[in-house]
């Protein structure tokens, strides 16, 4: 690229830190201020610490479009894996110490994932996190050459990647009758909140680990 | 100046980083790195402006959650194409010639 | 007052179901599937447009929080119209992508699912009233469109994913600022919250914000000089795609710019601002235009055709920003009128050409010989749409160019009266590049065999509709103005 195009966006590109800089230390005094609300509703959205009861419950509709963009992440990547190379060479079998140590550690990860997902309830943690290591448990195991990758995922693969979606949408249809979509009864929230965290759980997890085990398809 | 003021600003001189990276590096690798850099950047700013009169607010905490979902979501595909570039062209940049004039390949 | 079931959170939850079940039948399976549940959301749409004309612009609290603590919906006249184009594109588009797939298969396995969430995308998009929200919309819209142009893989079509999604993730990453910039500034990211707090004084951290999320939104909408992207992601994909990408995508976040032009960015909006948008869409439509004219592919000059007329759509801007009452009604009108004629027309115009690539095997303009004789309902679906592209009478391109003809004449404007017809007639000149061509007998050693029926027709339905809605458009402008302030 030519030296004066490159000057040029760098140039536009520090006027634009400085702009925005400049702006921020000129605010005004909020009009609108959510915290309070939020405490205020806290009792009735079933969870105890905020921010999974803005995830989950007063934005809920927002994470439930984010699972729908995780999960069409994944079919992008399917849809490429499709065309990647046959031949290239297979994975070679890691490390005995490396397979013992990712033996020891997938149980233990699923059962700290467990852990999360519970206590997101009134700490931080929740499906996201609880999903993250799920995956990172895939992940290694594959690193490990102990799974397989996914190139053509089977039936009950993808029934458990889209659970989660379908949990999520099957608790937003059953609050219509009640008022709106996402609607919880105060007395079920707890527990609509925890059905639906289960299912993302499961399915965050086998779609991030999918991510990288799709795509690393053929080669590697 | 509050400390939360203080991440904002960081996050605008990040932003314009990866702004910056993303226009300029022709690699396909440090182009989602940039794009990277920028979403961070636009996070620190929602969530550092968002509580700048020093009340923690979890609304956007919750929004950059969101995001980075989303933003992990976009990279996995970004690194999924220029993976498959790779293996079709052998080359981890976009190609420099005119896209209108490349030949078909079906 | 809503009937039951309502059609508002179905229109969202409908596309994302069968689009999950799609992918749970497996590879290439579900076809059947969308195109029955497609004709659903068309009649849900009717039923909202219903409601919408007899009480007045909805709201729908989601989750029952309301703004600004929760998510709220909000379905106007524009939103209602939208709606209707998304479903009319689509069930026809449906039918032609499952006969288009059986005769060409590549790129098959994963369509149905990734359109089903592209539907749902745009569907969300359109009824959001919540900036964060639809910036989640838009990544859910760019994403599956993304996904759509690599399906069929190769190295075009792959690059041209990879260009686009780098252009489609900046441009939500300025909006994603901008929203960032507005919720630190105000607290809040409720539409009809932030809408009565930002006023022409508002600190300079909002006209940022207002620079960014346009700026981020045009790239997204493919407006020149932010068109690079376009030719090639549209161009190179299977047809069907093309189709819905042209027809519906770029839609999208026209859409949004449109929306927050007129509302929340109203006060900001200064005339200098709508020159510069409105000359972007003058040089779009000349330089799309001329570009059509030199290509050689088929896809390619449909594609640069689409660059153009959306040089079209942005024309509204300089004719409805600080101009008298009725210019500026007008031109708005005029505008949606655009985008409603052109996504039916582009959609019409991308089936025809999908046809004749399958019908001839290759996507070359040269050898298009012997398609007027063999596929004459296709060739003739492809004219029909062009005479929508080109504003002649009585399509619903010429209801659009006449609406913004008489805004230009009424705010006293002749400049863009002139790039209107200058674009009309370079659009004629690559419809007729094609037209010619396919009229001549086939050249020899080339073949061209018959397409299925299907294919022929839910093209011919398409460029009809385009025609029809300059007969029959009143009642879409009738819908328009549900919720806009006269």
């Amino acid at each position: 690229m030519k030296a004066w195009l490159t000057a040029l966006t760098v140039l536009l590109c520090s006027g634009l830190a400085l702009a925005l800089g400049g702006a921020m230390l000129a605010l005004p005094e909020f009009a609108v201020r959510l915290p309070a609300q939020v405490t205020a509703n806290l009792d009735t959205s079933g969870v105890s610490h905020p921010v999974t009861a803005v995830l989950l419950n007063f934005r809920g509709y927002d994470t439930l479009l984010e699972v729908a963009v995780l999960l069409l992440a994944l079919l992008g990547v399917f849809a490429l894996s499709r065309h990647a190379d046959e031949h290239a060479p297979r994975a070679t079998p890691a490390h005995p110490v490396l397979q013992t140590l990712a033996r020891l550690l997938a149980p233990l990860m699923v059962l700290v994932a467990g852990y999360l997902l519970w206590v997101g309830a009134h700490a931080p943690g929740g499906a996201f996190q609880a999903g993250a290591v799920l995956a990172a448990a895939g992940v290694l195991l594959r690193l490990a050459g102990l799974l397989p990758a996914w190139a053509q995922p089977g039936r009950l693969l993808r029934g458990g990647l889209a659970l989660g979606l379908l949990v999520f949408l099957a608790v937003a249809v059953a609050g219509l009758p009640q008022g709106s979509l996402l609607h919880y009864p105060v007395s079920m929230a707890g527990a609509l909140i925890l059905l639906v965290e289960a299912g993302l759980t499961l399915s965050i997890g086998l779609t991030l680990a999918g991510l990288y085990l799709a795509s690393a398809g053929a080669k590697r | 100046m509050s400390a939360a003021l203080l991440y904002a600003l960081a996050g605008a001189a990040l932003f314009a980083i990866g702004l910056a990276g993303l226009l300029l590096q022709p690699h396909l690798l440090r182009k989602i790195l940039a794009f990277n850099i920028l979403g961070s950047g636009a996070f620190l700013i929602l969530v550092g402006l968002g509580q700048r009169d020093g009340i923690i607010d979890p609304v956007p905490q919750a929004m950059v959650l969101t995001g980075i979902v989303v933003a992990i979501a976009a990279t996995a595909l970004a690194l999924a194409l220029a993976r498959q570039l790779l293996d079709l062209t052998g080359q981890m940049r976009l190609p420099e010639d005119r896209p209108d004039t490349e030949p078909a390949d079906d | 007052m809503t009937d039951f079931p309502d059609p508002l959170p179905w229109l969202i939850v409908l596309p994302l179901l069968w689009g999950t079940l799609a992918f749970l039948l497996g590879p290439g399976r579900g076809g059947r599937l969308a195109i029955a549940a497609i004709a659903l959301q068309g009649v849900l749409a009717l039923q909202l447009a219903g409601q919408l004309l007899d009480d007045g612009s909805r709201v729908y609290a989601v989750g029952g929080w309301g703004a600004p603590l929760g998510i709220d919906l909000m379905a106007d006249g524009l939103a209602a119209v939208m709606l209707l184009l998304t479903q009319a594109v689509a069930l026809p588009l449906a039918v032609f992508a499952r006969g288009y797939f059986a005769a060409s298969p590549k790129g098959r396995e994963l369509f149905w699912p990734l359109t089903g969430f592209l539907l749902a995308a745009l569907n969300a998009l359109f009824v959001s009233a919540d900036l964060f929200n639809i910036y989640v919309t838009l990544e859910l819209l760019g994403l599956a469109a993304v996904g759509l142009v690599a399906i069929a893989g190769g190295r075009q079509p792959v690059t041209a994913a990879m260009r686009y999604l780098f252009a489609t993730l900046l441009g939500s990453g300025a909006y994603l600022l901008g929203v960032a910039l507005i919720y630190g500034s105000y607290g809040s990211v409720s539409l009809a919250v932030l809408t009565p707090l930002l006023t022409s004084e508002a600190p300079l951290a909002v006209t940022l914000a207002a620079a960014l999320i346009l700026t981020g939104l045009l790239l997204k909408t493919a407006l020149f000089p932010f068109h690079f992207w376009l030719p090639p992601a549209h161009g190179g994909a299977p047809a069907p795609v093309s189709a819905l990408l042209s027809a519906l995508v770029i839609k999208a976040s026209f859409y949004l710019v449109l929306r927050l032009w007129l509302e929340l960015f109203a006060p900001l909006a200064t005339v200098a601002a709508a020159q510069l948008i409105g000359a972007l869409g003058a040089a779009a439509i000349l330089w799309g235009s001329w570009l059509a004219l030199t290509q050689t592919r088929l896809k390619m000059l449909v594609a640069y055709s689409t660059v153009a007329q959306v040089g079209y759509l942005f024309l509204l801007f300089p004719l409805a920003t600080l101009v008298p009452l009725g210019a500026a009604d007008s031109a708005v009108q005029g505008g949606v009128m655009q985008a409603v004629a052109h996504g039916l027309a582009k959609a019409a115009m991308f089936a025809a050409a999908g046809s004749m690539i399958v019908a001839t095997g290759r996507d070359d303009i040269g050898r298009l010989g012997g398609v007027g004789a063999r596929l004459p309902l296709t060739l003739f679906s492809f004219g029909l749409a062009g005479v929508t592209l080109m504003g002649l009478p009585p399509s619903g391109g010429f209801s659009a160019k006449w609406l913004l003809l008489m805004a230009a004449l009424e705010s006293g404007q002749w400049w863009w009266v002139a790039v209107m017809i200058a674009g009309g007639l370079l659009t004629a000149a690559y419809v007729f590049k094609v037209l010619r061509r396919a009229f001549l007998p086939v050249a020899e050693g080339d073949r061209v065999t018959r397409v299925p029926r299907t294919l022929e027709f839910s093209a011919f339905a398409l460029a009809l509709a385009a025609i029809l809605l300059g007969l029959f458009g009143a009642p879409l402008l009738e819908l328009l103005a549900v919720g806009r302030a006269a």
